[in-house]
């Protein structure tokens, strides 16, 4: 079954990204209207098909990561724990895309890298909660997964207050509305690289989870082994 | 109302400690004090310049004094083996919890106390106002990281390398109360104090600090590793 399964997905998934790429240069209008009646985006605007799909599964895989700490928490089942694992790493990969592509898109569009804007901000602070949560899990030796978790329901909690702090600050980032106020010539690219996009992170996150769940029980299996007095310390 | 006893009861024993060495209060003032000090080298040049980092240097005091004597109060129970003891009374974790985050609350306080005049003589800034909010800001900012602080400090009384991931964990989740703190207190300061701005940031830190205090409280009895 997974060994169908898998290939099967990427394939369909890698297959989905050529399309979409196809899609964004030739299926869609050159310029975007709404926010910068300009000319100067041209294709700059394109990096959007790509930016935004990366910030909403970013904040997506925050919340599993924390709901599925909490749930670890509360329960103790090392299988939350390997999703949550998976969504904090993955997390840390799409942050840097989402902060990487959102600068190029900053200094094309407001001829600066970086904006003290409440969505970079929000974003940028997100990463560094989950770049703790990785540090956590790498370098925190023993026990660190409770203390992780512990983390992650902080971070969770902490997505609206940074979002609400940073608010009050002016904003130049193009409204979160924009995906439904999108010219409908934009939308079946759009969507269709959230889906590719969506479909590989799935693909990624299922993966991840099979690694750390399978690594926990190497690790459980030995601390048997060694109870057991079958292998030495 | 027992609870609220035994709160008291660690908050109490932990202050009594403290005052018998004073060795985390004079140390955390001290350092909040050299780095005022050093911070004004950096910012005192013109007065415009000055001004706006007050606000800054008068949170980035606090973090890193409160950091060091979070530390301190859980090194104190870690040497003496005494966490055992303390979570094996009857005293429920919660009760431990909050007893501990009171005690060094009260702890941060005593330095922001030092702190504030100290950057408002050496800055020459008029911090003092408006002193409501300013108190009410750097109580609740004070609180605020202790009760988040004494959740990590706690989980991490047991893991090897915790002087470095102590920092490295905290400071992220308490960035939005420092961005409170700083926009608060900077709201207080200037030609043209802005008293509804101070206020609403007095507000969300209030918000901060319940929604902390719920969560720590939640997660708190599972994450203490003994």
């Amino acid at each position: 079954m997974k060994k169908v399964l898998y290939p099967l997905v990427a394939a369909a998934s890698a297959s989905l990204l050529v399309w979409t790429i196809v899609e964004i240069f030739y299926g869609t209008p050159l310029q975007y209207t709404a926010e910068a009646p300009t000319q100067s985006l041209f294709f700059n605007q394109k990096i959007f098909y790509w930016h935004v799909p990366h910030a909403m599964l970013l904040f997506a895989l925050v919340f599993i990561c924390g709901i599925a700490s909490a749930g670890y928490l509360k329960n103790r089942k090392g299988s939350w724990d390997d999703v949550a694992l998976a969504g904090g790493e993955l997390a840390v990969v799409y942050g840097a895309i989402v902060l990487g592509t959102g600068m190029i898109w900053g200094r094309a569009a407001w001829g600066v890298w970086w904006q003290w804007d409440m969505r970079l901000t929000t974003s940028l602070l997100l990463w560094m909660v989950m770049l703790g949560y990785v540090l956590v899990r790498r370098f925190g030796g023993a026990g660190s997964e409770r203390l992780a978790a512990g983390l992650a329901v902080f971070g969770m909690i902490d997505v609206p207050l940074i979002y609400f702090s940073v608010k009050i600050w002016n904003t130049v980032h193009p409204k979160a509305e924009v995906v439904q106020t999108l010219d409908p010539a934009m939308k079946p690219a759009f969507w269709l690289s959230f889906l590719a996009i969506a479909m590989l992170l799935g693909l990624i996150t299922l993966l991840r989870v099979v690694v750390a769940s399978g690594e926990r029980s190497v690790r459980e299996l030995r601390e048997r082994a060694i109870d057991g007095g079958l292998l030495d310390e | 109302m027992s609870f609220f006893r035994h709160v008291g009861a660690v908050a109490w024993k932990d202050l009594r400690v403290e005052l018998r060495s004073r060795e985390i209060v004079y140390t955390m003032a001290f350092f909040a004090a050299l780095l005022v000090v050093v911070f004004s080298f950096a910012f005192v040049q013109d007065p415009k310049l000055s001004a706006s980092a007050t606000p800054g240097v008068v949170w980035c005091a606090v973090a890193f004094a409160g950091t060091i004597g979070l530390g301190r109060a859980f090194d104190r129970e870690r040497e003496g083996d005494t966490m055992r003891a303390l979570l094996l009374t009857p005293a429920s974790r919660l009760a431990v919890f909050l007893g501990k985050a009171a005690s060094i609350t009260l702890l941060i306080v005593s330095v922001e106390l030092i702190v504030a005049p100290m950057v408002a003589v050496l800055f020459n800034v008029p911090l003092f106002d408006h002193p409501l909010p300013l108190l009410i800001l750097l109580v609740l900012g004070a609180l605020g990281f202790s009760l988040v602080g004494t959740a990590f400090a706690a989980m991490l009384l047991r893991v090897r390398s915790r002087d470095v991931l102590l920092p490295v964990v905290l400071y992220p989740i308490l960035v939005p109360m420092f961005i409170a703190g700083t926009k608060g207190t900077g709201a207080l300061l200037g030609a043209a104090p802005d008293l509804t701005a101070a206020w609403y940031w007095v507000q969300f830190l209030g918000i901060f600090d319940a929604a902390f205090l719920v969560v720590s409280m939640w997660t708190f009895e599972s994450l203490v590793i003994e």
